[in-house]
């Protein structure tokens, strides 16, 4: 049993199989990206009972009764409509990772420091260098 | 009218002659500064959709039955398969079909480089592609690789012919001048590493193939993959709705696609085939690392009578040679200029056209050289580059279709004023310092390009045409043309593309031709839909046509009067407005170019030498800007990547077996949030008058052309010293800081320049 987003999954997956690959692949959510798969750039970023976490090198049989938490589950959180006003993605690929530390973030520091900002995202890399608007989006998500 | 021309196609510096059907361009420029919607902020189109997860990329593609590619790749730069065993490999868990070399194009058992494909197996899940691939049975004849460009070019291994430049008369060039420098200049291997790998997915319809993936140009894909399958090309379909970046990488068709087709072809189901993050930093292209012996001459009030250069790039086993001696060519008038360009052919990965190929390694080694010869004329770099600015093409002296370079150069002023200031603020440990790169590129798109727009009884008009967003924001640019040119508001724009199946042919993102290609064909539809609402409005109102126009979503007429457009568009229940447009020709005789100046400003601990980068200023003229929100986003990006180029970035290799030790994002450092300095953007923002109905050039690759020859400047400017490779790590900041106190220690022998 996987709990994702608020609702109970039941799953079949072979030791070794990684969170990632269960959202996407058997669960279909596949709004968390894989773009290393090896922990190195936060694109596949979930929250575990709200902490941010690398769910490519997550072995699925670790999580246990811990509550996960995907894009899919924040797509209403001001931060989605803060990262298109600020213009924080470009291609589109790392945003879902970004939003899901950044939610991590401001859930724990609601008005983040500039430092804080940089520190909690170091994490996702953008190859495209949104950084300076997600660190916008980040720092005026409540308006 | 449709009109065959014989024309200049450039792409990425790439010029070629060739036939190309251009469609009349009769639509006036509109007045320069904002419209209603063109040149003001807009948020992206598909921002929600991306932020939200839900846009699906070719990562994210699922079809029944799909099964999963994996490649077997060799490990080592140059070998032969002597022998090769598929067997153990097709009798695996899960595989339903296996190709070994010689099979299709693309696949060999003469290996290269690391990382040349061998063999492929599809299966039902990719770990047991992956399983199975270990299970083929390769003897391998390791053959010594040639990894130094040097001794390449010295043997004659080369993957193009080496190219010539010359006008006036260099040696007398170098004899007029009062200052000569020499320097030599390096620059490193980079990988693209585009957050979405390479990755397709193909799927037979009998005897069409439908290919979902990640590309720059979908058209081009199409093309070159009928090519290669020998089917008409409206048999192959192509599909990229959304791609997690390119940067160049995903311009053309690789082999992973054929296989993945043949695959599929053999197992008759779907097959999807992505490279890994570690096949992506070997075979997914490279920026290819230069050594650049270069000359500056000038006299003593600055004016430069000698630029010489002669630029080895280390391609690989295969690629072309990108124009590294484009800016010697063209950034200055000087009468005399000698340049050579080597193509290196090694065995090392291929090289791919990277974000301003040649242009950035190319403007790092001009910028800095030109600083130097500056100090040694005791001259201000940015006065020297006014003192030898170019004013007509300095090639074959065509005028420029537009160039506001001094423009930039004079906002760049107050900036430049600041660097006194900046200087004072060192201390013992920290020096700071300012320096200033310029920028030139190439960005002016061309022909042909179509769009369509289909317009409705709710007066909502669609966009269509088949092109990809690479990520610029070219969905919300094209919604952006259409709505002023329909006096629509921008919501009621709609934009479909990333599908050959829907929509005529679309140029590639790359070159920075996205917009100044597309854009006018946009503008062209839309116009052509106004026209027929207004044919319409005329009818139905009484009133003489050239009395009517469209604006804020009303039809305006110009003796009093106005409707809302759905009073018309609403009469036509199901039917359509359906408007069709083109891309008009270039301007003929003329050069149309992208300029902009940057300037950094940074600190430089000079007993570790740590690099801070504080502040970066981008001053870029790219015709008219027709999002200016998105055009800052692009500079920024631009300007990010740079850093990373500058700083961190660098495929090394292993310098016996040619095998790349840099294939994880752990290894190869790309810029992280918490490297970002504050970024100043200014557009001059002045429609090039001559180019297209838009007047707009490129903005994806200038940004990222001078911003290391800034940052290396302000080195200098800050300690004296003088940084020669990228990328600037501190090894390198501490040997220039070296050299620099010793060249203090020596007084210049008299009568050496």
């Amino acid at each position: 049993m996987l709990r994702v987003n608020g609702h109970a999954y039941s799953f079949r997956a072979p030791v070794g199989r990684s969170l990632a690959e269960v959202l996407r692949d058997d669960l279909g959510l596949t709004g968390t990206k894989i773009a290393c798969g090896e922990g190195h750039c936060g694109a596949c970023t979930v929250q575990l009972d709200g902490m941010p976490v690398l769910s490519c090198i997550t072995l699925v049989h670790t999580v246990r009764e811990r509550e996960v938490t995907t894009i899919e589950g924040l797509r209403d959180h001001p931060l989605v409509e803060a990262f298109v006003r600020t213009d924080a993605l470009q291609c589109g690929f790392c945003t879902p990772g970004q939003i899901v530390s950044a939610a991590a973030l401001v859930d724990a520091t609601p008005a983040p420091t500039r430092d804080e900002i940089r520190h909690g995202m170091a994490g996702n890399l953008c190859r495209c260098g949104a950084y300076p608007r997600i660190e916008e989006a980040i720092s005026t998500w409540q308006g | 009218m449709a009109r065959l021309i014989k024309s200049e196609k450039e792409v990425e510096g790439r010029y070629e002659e060739v036939w190309t059907l251009v469609e009349e361009d009769a639509l006036d420029q509109w007045p320069a500064g904002p419209g209603d919607v063109v040149g003001r902020d807009a948020t992206r189109l598909d921002g929600l959709v991306k932020a939200r997860g839900e846009a699906r990329y070719t990562a994210d593609i699922r079809l029944p039955g799909m099964l999963q590619a994996a490649l077997l790749r060799s490990p080592y730069a140059h070998a032969r398969v002597a022998r090769i065993d598929l067997t153990r490999a097709a009798a695996a868990p899960g595989v339903l079909g296996v190709v070994g070399p010689g099979e299709v194009w693309g696949v060999s058992e003469e290996i290269g480089f690391e990382g040349s494909a061998v063999a492929a197996v599809a299966a039902e899940t990719e770990a047991q592609a992956r399983a199975a691939v270990e299970l083929i049975d390769v003897d391998w004849e390791e053959l010594e690789p040639l990894l130094d460009a040097d001794e390449a070019v010295a043997r004659g291994s080369l993957v193009a012919e080496t190219r010539r430049y010359e006008r006036g008369d260099l040696e007398q060039g170098l004899a007029q001048a009062d200052a000569v420098v020499e320097s030599e200049y390096r620059t490193q291997t980079l990988n693209h590493n585009p957050l979405e790998t390479h990755g397709c997915v193909c799927e037979w319809r009998g005897d069409a193939i439908d290919v979902y993936i990640s590309t720059q140009y979908i058209w081009g894909l199409r093309r070159d993959l009928a090519e290669n399958l020998g089917l008409p090309a409206d048999k192959v379909r192509v599909v990229c709705e959304f791609m997690g970046g390119g940067f160049g990488a995903k311009n053309g068709l690789g082999n992973y696609v054929v296989l993945a087709a043949e695959l599929a072809k053999r197992t008759k189901r779907p097959v999807r085939c992505a490279l890994g993050r570690r096949e992506e930093n070997v075979v997914g292209g490279n920026r290819n690392a230069t050594r650049q012996r270069v000359t500056a001459a000038a006299r003593a009030d600055g004016t430069l009578t000698a630029l010489a250069g002669e630029f080895t790039c280390a391609l690989g086993w295969e690629g072309w040679l990108p124009p590294t001696a484009g800016p010697t060519q063209l950034l200055y008038a000087c009468d005399n200029v000698r340049t050579v360009e080597h193509g290196a052919k090694l065995n090392l990965p291929p090289m791919a056209a990277f974000r301003a190929p040649g242009f950035v390694e190319g403007t790092w080694s001009l910028e800095c050289v030109l600083d130097k010869l500056a100090a040694a004329l005791d001259l201000d770099p940015l006065e020297l580059r006014k003192l030898n600015y170019a004013h007509s093409d300095p090639m074959d002296g065509r005028p420029f279709s537009s160039k506001n370079l001094m423009e930039c150069y004079r906002r760049a002023e107050p900036h430049w004023a600041r660097r006194h200031e900046v200087r004072a603020r060192s201390d013992e440990v920290w020096k700071r310092g300012m320096g200033l790169a310029s920028q030139s590129w190439y960005g002016g798109g061309g022909p042909p390009s179509y769009a369509w727009v289909r317009l409705g009884s709710d007066g909502r008009a669609n966009v269509v045409t088949a092109m990809q967003d690479i990520g610029t924001g070219t969905r919300t640019a094209m919604a952006q043309i259409a709505a002023e040119e329909l006096g629509l508001l921008l919501e009621q724009v709609e934009v479909q593309i990333g599908d050959s199946a829907r929509g005529p042919f679309a140029s590639i993102s790359g070159g920075s031709s996205t917009l100044p290609s597309m854009g006018p064909a946009v503008r062209s539809a839309a116009a052509d839909a106004a026209r027929q609402v207004l044919e319409l409005a005329a009818q139905r109102f009484d009133r003489e046509q050239r009395l009517l126009s469209l604006k804020g979503g009303r039809v305006v007429s110009s003796d009093g009067g106005s409707w809302p457009i759905d009073e018309i568009t609403g009469l036509l229940d199901d039917g359509q407005i359906l408007g069709k447009g083109a891309r008009g020709p270039n301007p003929t005789g003329m050069r149309v170019l992208t300029f902009g100046i940057q300037l950094a400003e940074v600190a430089v601990d000079v007993g570790t030498g740590e690099v801070v980068v504080e502040r970066v200023i981008a001053i870029h003229d790219v015709g008219r800007v027709i999002n200016p929100l998105g055009a800052r986003s692009q500079v920024e990006g631009g300007i990010i990547q740079a850093l990373g180029h500058t700083f961190s970035e660098h495929r090394l290799d292993d310098p016996e077996t040619g095998a790349v030790l840099t294939k994880t994002l752990d290894a190869y450092k790309l810029p992280t949030i918490a490297d970002v300095p504050e970024i100043v953007c200014d557009f001059v923002d002045e429609p090039d008058a001559h180019l297209t109905n838009l007047g707009s050039k490129g903005l994806g690759e200038p940004p990222i052309v001078p911003t290391a020859a800034a940052i290396a400047n302000a080195i200098r400017d800050a300690t004296g010293a003088d940084v020669t490779s990228l990328p600037i790590t501190r090894e390198e900041i501490l040997r220039a800081l070296r050299e620099a106190a010793e060249r203090r220690r020596e007084p210049v022998a008299a009568g050496t320049p």
